[in-house]
């Protein structure tokens, strides 16, 4: 009863706080802006999700391989350097691997995908390397003495039980990849950075938050379309979520 | 069958070579529990594995129902062995019914046909299958996972069982109500059984044979009773405990200690009648029956010494009585209730069976000491 009036008041504060930003927006200039660079913005935002979509699929597709091959016995004496290795990575800006990726392969689209990959690469093979490390041995030991293959153990239950964390992985490096796509422009990737930058140097209050609020929404949806279909992926019985 | 010949197994250690098994020799006939027993380290849980290789033996020979393991592949092998382990290992993403599920489709068993068996094999671990099979283990309490854990062991109905300390981490109560229904489930199934214990008195509850160890060294082999009685040496009888001659109590069915069946008295024998009875037969005191032979009473020869009438009005009511299939454990302990030196058996239908007494019980567990042929501990 008390929670669902609390709930009542936390709802009305959201729509007058909407109401309000809409009306500072308005006053502003703020959906001039918008309604005038929609054309960039439909165009930029394409190109933005093109840049995420080709370097975060690389990133699962080259991270969760990777994670798991760190994951094998096999590995087991060299996988922590080859972590160290990787988080040392990790620490470099993102700006600087940019930087990196130009001085490389020039400007252009391919050096802003590779600066964006090295970025998101990181979470998802810590989080692989993490989840499959976390399955316990028991299990393994189990699936063994049934007569399962390595193979079998593999994709029926090591898999399987790391997949919540492997998805967390996933889904915090397209986060980060979002967020840090805009960056691309400046090596000349295009993306919604194009108006972000221009914006600032520009001055324009308008141009910049054309930019800059279709790349907030876009890391909503993708945290939030990861998350759902983490939700679905994962398997009932080892998902905290269902 | 089981048969195990100088099964030894040397790991390679940094503080040098450590022998985990030694020259293990011991044959489980079919459908027998064979519980190893020992201190942790001792190399039990090494021997079991080895059954089926998931440790590879260093040397020695394994034989499965006559069959060379060492002939087949491993993984093949595993998939004919039933295994449970203390930490149950049910695969959380899985349900139930896919968990006990997995061997039979290892072993290429059709869908439906492995569905079936799933159900079947919940029904008989007291698991309503049409509530339980889509549930997942975390949605199960410890002691319904262990018995999906057997269940899973039995899926591909294996002729052999290997269990590393299945219930050891259920609390008493329950331990006590699985090892039950598992015995129950044995005595229908008939599967060799290999069994890693710590717990002397699952061991001597379950096994038909016990084996125990000590530092990779199998120091005894045979039924609970002997080890009991006839412990091999100090370390054992240390194992076993000072009270191990009332662990044996344990083993030995009222009916095993049943006084040749006494005659009985009915209502309506007079005094006369009842004192006859008790010199005919030299008895002490005998036992009131009805018309069906249940035990009303008993009179006592000092009671009918000098009074007139029947046995209805003199008879005392019997204190207590125990049935024929409980254990000895349970008759001593309720003649230690009730104060009383005897206590009239009855069997399932509630009729008397004949008497047992301190002193028959213990007559019958030193018959095993004063035999010459075994040697005196």
């Amino acid at each position: 009863m008390r929670s669902a009036r609390l709930g009542q008041g936390v709802f009305a504060a959201i729509v007058l706080a909407a109401f309000l930003v809409g009306v500072f927006a308005q006053r502003g200039g703020l959906v001039d802006s918008i309604v005038k660079y929609r054309g960039d913005i439909v165009f930029l935002t394409q190109q933005h999700m093109q840049l995420v979509a080709i370097s975060g699929g690389l990133a699962i597709a080259v991270g969760v391989p990777l994670g798991l091959w760190l994951s094998r016995p096999v590995m087991r004496g060299a996988a922590e350097s080859i972590m160290q290795a990787l988080n040392l990575g990790s620490t470099i800006p993102t700006l600087a691997v940019l930087a990196l990726a130009m001085s490389l392969l020039g400007i252009g689209v391919v050096p802003a995908i590779f600066g964006l990959w090295v970025s998101s690469l990181l979470p998802i093979v810590r989080n692989t390397y993490a989840g499959m490390l976390g399955v316990p041995v028991y299990l393994v030991e189990a699936a063994n003495g049934m007569g399962m293959r390595p193979m079998q153990i593999l994709q029926a239950v090591e898999v399987p039980n790391a997949l919540y964390v492997i998805f967390a992985g996933i889904r915090t490096a397209l986060a980060i990849n979002v967020g840090t796509a805009p960056l691309a422009f400046l090596i000349g990737g295009g993306g919604l950075g194009e108006l972000i930058f221009t914006g600032i140097d520009l001055n324009e209050p308008g141009m910049m938050l054309a930019g800059a609020l279709p790349t907030a929404l876009l890391a909503v949806l993708v945290d939030f379309l990861v998350g759902v279909l983490a939700f679905w992926v994962v398997p009932r019985g080892v998902n905290p979520l269902r | 069958m089981i048969r195990l010949e100088n099964l030894t197994k040397a790991f390679d250690t940094p503080a040098g070579t450590v022998i985990a098994a030694d020259r293990i020799n011991l044959e489980v006939g079919g459908g027998e529990i064979c519980v190893l027993l020992g201190p942790s380290g001792c190399g039990k849980t090494t021997t079991l594995k080895m059954i089926n290789r998931l440790i590879e033996p260093t040397s020695g020979k394994i034989y499965i129902d006559g069959k060379d393991t060492d002939r087949q592949d491993p993984v093949e092998l595993r998939r004919t062995i039933g295994y449970v382990i203390q930490q149950i290992g049910l695969f959380p993403n899985m349900t139930v019914e896919e968990n006990i599920c997995v061997v039979p489709k290892l072993l290429g068993w059709d869908l439906d046909k492995a569905r079936e068996r799933a159900s079947e094999l919940l029904a008989t671990i007291n698991l309503e299958p049409a509530l339980f099979l889509k549930r997942y283990p975390k949605e199960l309490s410890g002691g319904q996972q262990q018995r999906v854990g057997v269940a899973r062991a039995l899926a591909a109905d294996p002729p052999v069982l290997l269990m590393d300390e299945p219930f050891g981490a259920i609390d008493p109560i329950n331990r006590e109500v699985i090892q039950d229904e598992f015995l129950k489930m044995h005595r229908r199934l008939k599967k060799t059984v290999m069994f890693v214990s710590h717990d002397i008195d699952e061991a001597v509850k379950m096994a038909d044979k016990v084996a125990i160890f000590r530092a990779g060294k199998l120091e005894q082999f045979a039924s609970p009773d002997e080890i009991l009685a006839h412990p091999a040496n100090t370390f054992i009888a240390d194992f076993v405990g000072t009270d191990r001659t009332l662990k044996r109590l344990r083993l030995i069915r009222v009916g095993d200690a049943l006084e040749p069946r006494a005659p009985t008295l009915v209502d309506n024998d007079s005094v006369e009648r009842v004192r006859e009875l008790m010199r005919e037969h030299g008895q002490k005191i005998m036992v009131v029956v009805d018309a069906v032979g249940r035990p009303q009473g008993y009179l006592d020869r000092d009671v009918v010494a000098s009074r007139p009438g029947t046995a209805a009005d003199h008879r005392a009511a019997l204190p207590a009585t125990v049935r024929v299939d409980d254990d000895l454990r349970t008759a001593v302990s309720r003649m230690f209730m009730h104060d009383v030196r005897w206590m009239a058996c009855v069997d399932r239908d509630g009729v008397f069976a004949g008497f047992v007494s301190q002193r028959g019980i213990t007559r019958l567990l030193g018959e095993t000491y004063r035999d010459p042929t075994k040697r005196a501990n």
